[in-house]
C-alpha cells in the first residue's frame, strides 16, 4: 500500500511538473503586424495552458530568415521548439522536424487545403501545420481610379497606362513623390514570387515544369520580363530594384502609390485606423499577361513545424494545435488579414465582412501557382537565386529578358545535371 | 666546465619559455589552425550543412567547379576593385587629417577623438543608417541634393548596380578613413623635428617639404597601414551584405562564400571558396612582406 501511496505522488509530481516547466519558443516572422499577432496568439495559449512562451522575432528577409533556421538546425539547437517556415521549405527543413500525423487526428488534418497538406508532407511524414496561405494580389486606390475614371486594370498594359496617366495627373497637381506602381524586385526570394507571376501570367510555364524540365527560356516568358523592366524609373521608382514588402508597403501606405503588388497581410495594415489610405483601398486579382493570359498569383504562405530537437514537445505540438485551429486562424483573419488555410472559413460571415477580398478572390488563393519546390528539392534555393539574379539583371537593364533566360536555363541545367535535379 | 652549465641553463630557458608559450599555443591553435584545417578540409569533400556527417572526398571537384563559375569571378573582380578604389581614397583623405590634426591647434585631443567616432560605430548599425540615408524615396542624402538643385528625381543609391558599389565604397571610406588617419597621426608625430628645422633654415617651400621630408620619412608607416587596410578590405563583407544583399552586381568573395556554405547549405563548396580567399589575402600579405624585405635591404646598401 505504502509503495502505490509513493507510485501515486511521483506521478502526479511528474505530471504536475511536465505541465509547468514547460517554456515553448516559437520563432515567428516580423513583417507587418505578424509579430504582435504571434505574440498574442501564442499568450492566449500560454494562459489557456499555463505553460510559458518566448517569442523569437526573425529577419523580415525570407532569404535571411531561412539561413538563420538552417544554421540554428544545422547545430541541432533546441532553443526554439516552434518553427514558423514558407510554403517552399518543407523540403529543405523538412529533415529537422517531427512527423506530426500521428499528432493530429484526421479530421483536424484534412480541415485544411489538401494542397498545403500535400506540400508538407515529405517522403510520408507531415512535418508542418498549414497555418496562413498567400497569394500575390493587386492593391488600388479606389479613390485615386475614380478620380479618373479607371476601372482596375485586367492586364498589365492597361495597369501601366492607368499607372502613368494617375502618375503623371497626381504629379502635375502636386504630389511629385507619387509613383503607378511599386513591387517587390530586391534580389531575393521576394522577387522570385513577382516574377513568377509575370511569367505565368503570360503563359510563360513555372521556370522548371513538373518532371523536372527546364522550361524558363519562352517567348511569354521574355515578353513578361520585358515588360517588367519597363516599368523601372517609368511607372516604378529605380529603388523598387531595392524593395521588400515592407518598402513597398511603405511607399503604398504613405499616399505616394496607385498601384502595389504584395500578400494580403498589407490589408489589414492599409485599413488601420492610423492609415492615411483607410478605406480608399482595392483588393484585385494580379493583371493577365495580354488577352490570351490569365490571372494568377504566386502561392505563399507560412506554416508551423516542432523542431526534433525540442525538450517539450508535447506542449510544442499543442501549441501548433492551438495557433493553427479555426478558432485562432479566424481571429487572425478578422483582426489581420491573415489568410485563412481552413477553407470553412471563407464563408464565415466575419471574416468576410473584414476582409471581402477573401470571397472575392476564393479562386485566386486556390488556384495560386506554387515555385518549383517540389522538384528542384534541396536545390530549390539555388534555382531561385539563380531566378532573381537574372530577373534582377533585366530590370535594371544589365541584360535582355531573352539573352538573361537563356543564360538561366544553361546555369539551371549545370545545376540540375540536365534536368535530373 | 662553463660549457654544459651554459647549455643546462639555455635548455631550462628554452623549457621556460615553451611554458610560457604553451597556453597561448593552445589557445591559437584551438581558434585558428584548427577551424581553419577544417575548412580546408571541407574543401576537398561534398560536406552539407544538413547532414555534416555524411560528407565524402571529392578531391579537387569543388576548385573546377568554382574556378570554371563566372560568379565567382565577378565576385573577385568586385573584391579587388573594391579593396583598391577604397584603400586609395581612404589613404588620401586619411593622410590629409592626419596632416590637419598634426598641427597644434587648441581642442586638439577633442577634434581627434571626435574624428574616430566613425570607426567605432559598428559596421552593421552605420551600415544600415546609411541605407536609410541612401533610400531613393525618403532618404536624406536625395532630399539634400533635391535640396541643392543638384538632381531633381531622387537617386536610387544602393539599388542601381551602377552606384550601389560607389554606394560601398563610400560608406566604407566613411567608416574607416578615420583608422587610417590615426595610424599615419602616429607615424607623423615619431618623424625627426630635425629635418625639419633644417628644412626651414634652407627656406624650403611647405610643399617641398611634404613631397621631400615628410612622405619619405613616412613611409613605412603609410606602407603598414595600407596593408592593414587592404588585407581587412578583402574580407570585406557587412556593408555590402546589408546595403545590397546577395545581389551579384556587388557580391564579395565574402558574400559569395556564405551564400553557398549557409543559403545553399553547400559546405564543401562554401569552404573551397573560402579558401581562396585565404589564399588571395596570404598572396597580397606575401607581396607585401616580400617589397618590404627588398625595400628594407635597399635602405641599408644605402651609403
Amino acid at each position: 500500500m505504502p509503495k502505490l501511496v509513493t507510485f501515486a505522488a511521483l506521478a502526479a509530481l511528474m505530471v504536475g511538473a511536465s505541465a509547468q516547466a514547460a517554456t515553448i519558443s516559437i520563432s515567428c516572422g516580423s513583417v507587418g503586424a505578424e509579430l504582435e499577432f504571434c505574440r498574442t496568439g501564442a499568450e492566449a495559449w500560454a494562459k489557456q495552458t499555463g505553460n510559458e512562451v518566448e517569442i523569437v522575432s526573425t529577419p523580415n528577409s525570407a532569404t535571411e530568415r531561412l539561413a538563420l533556421y538552417q544554421q540554428l538546425l544545422a547545430a541541432g539547437s533546441g532553443d526554439v521548439d516552434v518553427f514558423q517556415i514558407d510554403v517552399v521549405w518543407p523540403g529543405l527543413l523538412g529533415s529537422h522536424f517531427l512527423d506530426l500525423s500521428g499528432e493530429f487526428s484526421q479530421e483536424e488534418v484534412s480541415a485544411h487545403f489538401p494542397a498545403i497538406i500535400e506540400n508538407n508532407t515529405i517522403e510520408g511524414a507531415l512535418v508542418a501545420m498549414p497555418w496562413f496561405t498567400d497569394a500575390g494580389l493587386l492593391y488600388y486606390r479606389k479613390d485615386l481610379l475614380e478620380k479618373y475614371g479607371l476601372q482596375p486594370p485586367t492586364t498589365w498594359e492597361e495597369l501601366f497606362a492607368s499607372a502613368k496617366q494617375v502618375q503623371d495627373g497626381e504629379r502635375a497637381a502636386g504630389n511629385d513623390k507619387m509613383w503607378g506602381y511599386v513591387y517587390q524586385a530586391k534580389a531575393y526570394e521576394g522577387l522570385t514570387c513577382n516574377a513568377l507571376e509575370w511569367i505565368d501570367s503570360f503563359g510563360g510555364g513555372q521556370i522548371v515544369d513538373a518532371d523536372g524540365k527546364i522550361t524558363v527560356a519562352n517567348p511569354q516568358a521574355a515578353a513578361a520580363l520585358t515588360w517588367a523592366a519597363s516599368t523601372v524609373g517609368q511607372i516604378s521608382p529605380e529603388g523598387v530594384l531595392n524593395y521588400q514588402e515592407e518598402e513597398a508597403r511603405g511607399v503604398f501606405q504613405a499616399g505616394n502609390a496607385v498601384f502595389m503588388r504584395n500578400w494580403p497581410y498589407a490589408w489589414g495594415l492599409g485599413q488601420a485606423k492610423d492609415s492615411p489610405i483607410q478605406d480608399k483601398i482595392g483588393v484585385a486579382a494580379l493583371p493577365k499577361g495580354g488577352e490570351g493570359g490569365k490571372t494568377t498569383g504566386t502561392l505563399g504562405g507560412w506554416q508551423l513545424a516542432v523542431s526534433k530537437y525540442s525538450d517539450s514537445p508535447a506542449e510544442a505540438i499543442d501549441l501548433v494545435r492551438f495557433l493553427t485551429s479555426s478558432t485562432e486562424q479566424k481571429r487572425r483573419a478578422i483582426e489581420g488579414a491573415y489568410n485563412p488555410t481552413i477553407p470553412a472559413l471563407y464563408q464565415d460571415t466575419d471574416v468576410l465582412e473584414a476582409a471581402p477580398f477573401m470571397g472575392d478572390l476564393y479562386e485566386t488563393f486556390t488556384n495560386a501557382v506554387a515555385r518549383p519546390a517540389r522538384v528542384t528539392g534541396a536545390k530549390y534555393n539555388q534555382v531561385s537565386a539563380e531566378f532573381y539574379n537574372a530577373t534582377h539583371q533585366v530590370l535594371s537593364g544589365r541584360a535582355e529578358a531573352g539573352a538573361a533566360l537563356d543564360a538561366l536555363a544553361d546555369r539551371l541545367d549545370r545545376l540540375s545535371r540536365g534536368g535530373r535535379w | 666546465m662553463a660549457g654544459p652549465a651554459a647549455s643546462r641553463l639555455t635548455r631550462a630557458r628554452t623549457r621556460a619559455a615553451w611554458l610560457f608559450l604553451a597556453p597561448m599555443l593552445v589557445a591559437l591553435a584551438l581558434v585558428a589552425v584548427w577551424p581553419l584545417g577544417r575548412t580546408v578540409w571541407f574543401a576537398f569533400t561534398d560536406a552539407n550543412l544538413s547532414d555534416m556527417g555524411a560528407a565524402g572526398f571529392v578531391g579537387l571537384a569543388n576548385f573546377e567547379y568554382l574556378l570554371t563559375d563566372p560568379e565567382w569571378w565577378r565576385s573577385v573582380w568586385n573584391t579587388l576593385f573594391f579593396a583598391l578604389v577604397s584603400v586609395s581614397i581612404e589613404t588620401v583623405l586619411g593622410l590629409a587629417i592626419a596632416l590637419a590634426l598634426n598641427v597644434h591647434l587648441p581642442g586638439r585631443g577633442l577634434l581627434r577623438t571626435a574624428v574616430l567616432i566613425p570607426w567605432a560605430i559598428p559596421t552593421i548599425v552605420s551600415a544600415q543608417m546609411w541605407a536609410w540615408m541612401l533610400n531613393d524615396v525618403f532618404g536624406v542624402l536625395n532630399e539634400l541634393l533635391i535640396l541643392l538643385g543638384i538632381i531633381d528625381q531622387g537617386i536610387a543609391w544602393t539599388a542601381n548596380p551602377d552606384t550601389a558599389i560607389w554606394a560601398v565604397i563610400m560608406v566604407d571610406v566613411w567608416k574607416t578613413t578615420p583608422f587610417m588617419a590615426l595610424l599615419l597621426l602616429a607615424g607623423l608625430q615619431m618623424l625627426p623635428t630635425e629635418c625639419y628645422e633644417a628644412a626651414k633654415v634652407d627656406g624650403v617651400h611647405p610643399v617641398e617639404v611634404f613631397w621631400k621630408v615628410t612622405l619619405p620619412l613616412l613611409m613605412p608607416a603609410l606602407l603598414v597601414a595600407v596593408i592593414f587596410r587592404l588585407l581587412d578590405a578583402l574580407r570585406i563583407f557587412d556593408a555590402i551584405y546589408v546595403l545590397t544583399g546577395n545581389n551579384q552586381a556587388t557580391m564579395s568573395m565574402s558574400v559569395y562564400a556564405r551564400q553557398q556554405l549557409v543559403d545553399f547549405q553547400d559546405v564543401g563548396f562554401g569552404s573551397a571558396a573560402s579558401t581562396l580567399l585565404f589564399l588571395t589575402i596570404a598572396l597580397f600579405t606575401v607581396i607585401y612582406l616580400t617589397l618590404a624585405r627588398i625595400g628594407s635591404s635597399q635602405a641599408e646598401e644605402r651609403p
